[in-house]
């Protein structure tokens, strides 16, 4: 017996390392289980924020949510300086003429309205509505963190989704068209 | 065509490497000497490939390929040509496929530079690499293609760059920690060919060790320019945060330390061979668990980029397989390779020891620390968070590493098998004595305060100083002249020394920092100043300037010392045009007993901005510590022990100087 | 044989009081180090008392930030969870995502007036070194049904 055990010892304690990271692998496994990664949008079913904001043309004057409500929203925050924009436009200026009952909004950055006309100008207007948003109010409101950002409005002025980057047929497609069918 | 010759590179490599992990092991087993010879070629197969696939991925980035998805979404035709080449593995399937490149880089290495290794072990170590390269070339291949194309939307450009790592210290950070990481699969492979074949001797420890430094100075280099990068790109002025992307590359450099010191005691003793195995194998899988635990999303972190649980899972399977089947065969095979010779309580082998203790403890405490708030969790439920702070880090971390410091001296001037309690009283009182009583003196006349923290530090690094000059000169006292006597010291001896040097400069360095530091948050409108320390800090307001992927707002600070003019520091807060980013530069003035550091916080009207200014002497003596770490790692490496050739040289080259002390000694 | 007894005791004991002192230092060091997150609902029905450094996770509150008023680098703002709110004060540079109507995480200790005082404070999509448990909150208060907590 004295012969035996300790020699079962050494053997036991030879397993120690495979146990300990047996554990590990246990408590990975709950770790990777347990992290749903979504990141949703604190604003989804709630109402767009309040605004009133200048258009990007001076003549029209100042838009305010009121004036814009009724029809389904889709407001998109865009910039000339904006590449993703750019890459996002074809396809806005597509919907722009296949979906006639939503109502484009545009809502550009501030760094240069100048360029965001000449923008419009020579590669087609897409939105019914540009709005400058001038001290950057409703980008916090809205929680916006880059351009571009789309947001889905309904009627009654919910949000129905928001979208981080830019909007191709595809996404369109998968995302944006599940949503309509609910409201239409 | 480009991007498919890539995809079409990657799997002719992953066939090369399937054979690679087969023949040579098949050759081992039935005694076949051309099998076993394949070997060679095949790695160097493998690795062209590699490099052809990775030229194509560099390729597709600066020739702007937005057909791939991977290129559409890391970059973007603003992209200044460098951080286009940087943003090859400035994501997921990038840095993956670099990761696969450094594998195949390393076994390559150890295919040219081990022309001496029995045939038969070489054909098992490269073998072991192989199975390394084929685990994770199909993890990439099915999972994470970096040459996935968006052929029917190709996007007009990308989205650009993390702004985060737009900056050089990220271009030359992750390889340098890859190298690191991927080098100890050298070892790794090297201790499961000594478990397969049950010969683990002083030959086997001399091949390991420099393929050990040589990751280990990498992986010291890739860490320190990561807090580097901390320091000065993440804006605040912190250069250690205890954070789990930290704490992952920090443990396998610990268990690395512990494995460099166990690997001299069984090449010189030929004990402990079981423990270095354990630590070769502990080593890899920390660093497995380093570059994934953190790409997984297991833990958030600033360099999970890319977070997807499914491919986690995927990752964590091949991680199990690796690491559970190396420690099944250790669990097995270990008793082959038990060690037997006698020491005594006070040689070398046992203060050793001690120092692997204590690293391997410190390693179980962080990665206890890491893991916590996932335990946490697991125990009282998801509702339950907690997180762990650097205050747990720094009660367990500092203590261990002051207690590791004492032994530092004592074990380095102490000999193998028995030293004589009487010769290290000898040798180690007088340097005791002079360490305290001048790291109390020294603080004192210098700053006039009573500071017991940086009484400690300056001791204890006075202690490492101290010790490695008395050992120098006792090591050289017989010779003719010091110099002679220098000029007959092995350059694995120098490259300890500079190494246990490298660690007294960081002790000192982090010490003075963060009990010196003068650090101030103000809020200034434009002419304000406030003065720290012997500098005057004139804030000049802030304009907004073009960059070329961003538009920053530049702040002017100038500074002055003794009522003239020094210098003028220009922090930066970019906006990054393709993500709307905002990210904070930091400008830092960086000296050699003092940084000078300026950095933008928010805009308060007026224009008044919160500016966060530093006055942080000596930090740069860190990295500096860090630098002499490595290179006494590299150091090491270049002495002629090494080369496989002069083996017998060596055995009489060490006994000689021990012997000798332990003349004068007695 | 002997000298091979003694040695094992030794090193025995030298593991044995290694590992004690280990197990004491992380008792002591959790203690210190650990941060346990309360929301504002939490902190408002005084699930802790004023002093004890906690973390606090929720919404800035829109229109609640004041900064240009404040002497200094002093900044206010209210952190909810749309149930309670929580008033915190600040003094230091802002981090580059910190906005109203976002989420935010912030150290510090409640004072005897019931306002946090934070030490350090973090915000959402600031990759700056946030972990996963603090993501996950921020996550649970972003996703905080708006029905439970309808004011």
């Amino acid at each position: 017996m004295s012969d035996q055990s300790p020699k079962n010892n050494m053997r036991l304690k030879l397993f120690v390392p495979v146990a300990v990271f047996l554990i590990l692998s246990g408590l990975f496994f709950f770790g990777l289980t347990r992290d749903p990664n979504v990141v949703p949008s604190a604003l989804v079913d709630r109402p767009l924020p309040e605004f009133t904001q200048p258009s990007l043309y001076p003549e029209e004057g100042v838009f305010s949510k009121q004036e814009l409500l009724g029809d389904i929203l889709l407001v998109n925050i865009w910039g000339s300086w904006c590449p993703p924009c750019h890459a996002e436009h074809p396809f806005f200026l597509e919907i722009s003429e296949t979906e006639n009952d939503i109502t484009m909004v545009g809502i550009s950055y501030d760094y240069s309205m100048e360029e965001d006309r000449l923008f419009l100008e020579e590669r087609g207007n897409p939105f019914d509505y540009n709005v400058v948003d001038l001290d950057g109010s409703l980008r916090i409101d809205l929680g916006v963190t880059g351009a571009p950002e789309t947001f889905l409005v309904d009627q009654n002025g919910m949000i129905l989704h928001r979208h981080i980057g830019a909007i191709d047929s595809i996404i369109w497609k998968d995302i944006f068209v599940p949503f309509l069918e609910q409201i239409r | 065509m480009i991007p498919e010759l890539g995809n079409f590179s990657l799997v002719l490599a992953l066939s090369l490497a399937v054979l690679l992990s087969v023949v040579p092991m098949i050759g081992v087993q039935k005694n076949n000497e051309l099998l076993m010879t394949l070997s060679r070629p095949l790695c160097t197969g493998v690795w062209v490939f590699m490099v052809i696939s990775f030229g194509c991925l560099a390729y597709a980035f600066l020739d702007d390929d937005f057909s791939v998805a991977y290129v559409a979404s890391n970059s973007n035709s603003l992209l200044p040509v460098y951080y286009k080449f940087t943003a090859v593995w400035g994501g997921h399937e990038g840095s993956l496929l670099l990761w696969v490149l450094m594998v195949a880089s390393w076994t390559y290495a150890v295919s040219l530079f081990s022309r001496n290794l029995p045939l038969d072990i070489l054909a098992r170590v490269l073998a072991v690499m192989g199975i390394i390269s084929v685990s994770f070339l199909l993890f990439m291949l099915f999972t994470s293609n970096p040459f996935d194309r968006l052929l029917l939307n190709t996007p007009a450009d990308g989205t650009d760059l993390n702004p985060l790592l737009q900056d050089f210290g990220i271009i030359v950070h992750p390889p340098f920690l890859y190298m690191g990481y991927v080098g100890f699969s050298v070892a790794f492979a090297f201790a499961i060919t000594a478990l397969l074949s049950g010969k683990m001797d002083a030959a086997w420890a001399r091949w390991t060790k420099p393929w050990t430094n040589a990751a280990w100075a990498f992986l010291t280099i890739g860490i320190a320019l990561g807090s580097w990068w901390a320091y000065y790109e993440l804006g605040w002025g912190g250069w250690w945060f205890w954070d789990p992307s930290e704490n992952v590359a920090f443990m396998p450099w610990l268990v690395g330390t512990a494995l460099i010191h166990s690997l001299s005691v069984t090449e010189k003793r030929g004990v402990f061979k079981s423990w270095t195995a354990l630590l070769a194998i502990a080593a890899f899988s920390l660093s497995l668990l380093g570059t994934f635990i953190i790409r997984s999303g297991l833990l958030t972190s600033v360099h999970a980029f890319a977070v997807d649980p499914e491919r986690g899972m995927v990752l964590m399977a091949i991680i199990l397989l690796v690491i559970g089947s190396s420690l099944f065969l250790y669990a097995l095979r270990a008793p082959v390779v038990k060690g037997i010779a006698s020491y005594t309580a006070t040689s070398r082998e046992v203060f050793l020891l001690i120092n692997n203790i204590i690293l391997v403890v410190s390693v179980a405490m962080i990665l206890l620390g890491t893991l916590y708030p996932l335990i946490h969790e697991a125990i009282y439920g998801e509702a339950n968070k907690v997180s762990v702070g650097a205050p747990y880090f720094n009660a367990i971390f500092l203590p261990l590493m002051g207690l590791i410091v004492i032994f530092l001296s004592i074990g380095s001037i102490s000999r193998w098998k028995k030293t004589s309690m009487d010769y290290l009283k000898s040798q180690l009182l007088k340097v005791a004595v002079a360490s305290v009583l001048l790291g109390i003196v020294i603080p004192l006349v210098v700053t006039r305060e009573v500071n017991v923290p940086i009484f400690i530090a300056v001791a204890l690094a006075l202690w490492i100083i101290l010790g490695i000059g008395r050992d120098i000169l006792t090591k050289t006292a017989n010779k003719a002249s010091l110099l002679e006597g220098l000029k007959s010291l092995s350059l694995s001896y120098y490259g300890m020394q500079i190494a246990h040097l490298g660690m007294a400069v960081i002790i000192l360095g982090v010490c003075l920092t963060s009990h010196y530091s003068i650090e101030e948050d103000v809020r200034l409108a434009p002419g304000e100043q406030i003065e720290i320390g012997k500098y005057t800090f004139t804030f000049q307001g802030v304009n907004r300037e073009p960059g070329p992927n961003y538009a920053a707002d530049v702040g002017t600070i100038e500074v002055q010392k003794n009522n003239t003019t020094y210098m003028t520091l220009y922090p930066e807060k970019r906006t990054y045009f393709a993500t709307g980013t905002v990210q904070t530069e930091a400008d830092i003035d960086v000296g050699f007993t003092r940084d000078l550091f300026a950095a933008l916080g928010d805009p308060r009207g007026d224009g008044a901005w919160v500016v966060r200014l530093h006055v942080k002497p000596f930090v740069f003596w860190i990295w500096m510590g860090a630098f002499l770490m490595a290179a006494g790692g590299i150091t090491a490496i270049l002495d002629r022990r090494y080369r496989v050739r002069e083996v017998r040289q060596q055995e009489t080259v060490t006994k000689t100087p021990g012997a000798m002390g332990s003349l004068k000694g007695a | 044989m002997l000298i091979h007894r003694q040695q094992k005791l030794a090193i025995v004991l030298f593991i044995i009081s290694g590992s004690a002192l280990a197990v004491g230092l992380v008792l002591f060091a959790l203690n210190e180090g650990l941060n346990v997150f309360y929301t504002p609902t939490e902190v408002s029905e005084g699930a802790v008392p004023a002093g004890q450094s906690f973390r606090i996770g929720g919404m800035v509150k829109m229109g609640s930030l004041e900064k240009e008023s404040l002497e200094g680098t002093e900044i206010n703002f209210v952190a909810t969870d749309f149930c309670n709110d929580v008033l915190v004060s600040y003094s230091g540079p802002l981090p580059d995502l910190f906005r109203e109507g976002q989420g935010v995480v912030a150290d510090g200790a409640l004072n005897e007036l019931g306002t946090f005082q934070a030490t350090q404070i973090l915000a959402k999509h600031d990759e700056n070194y946030m972990s996963a448990e603090v993501k996950a909150s921020l996550d649970a208060v972003e996703d905080a049904d708006v029905e439970v907590c309808q004011q």
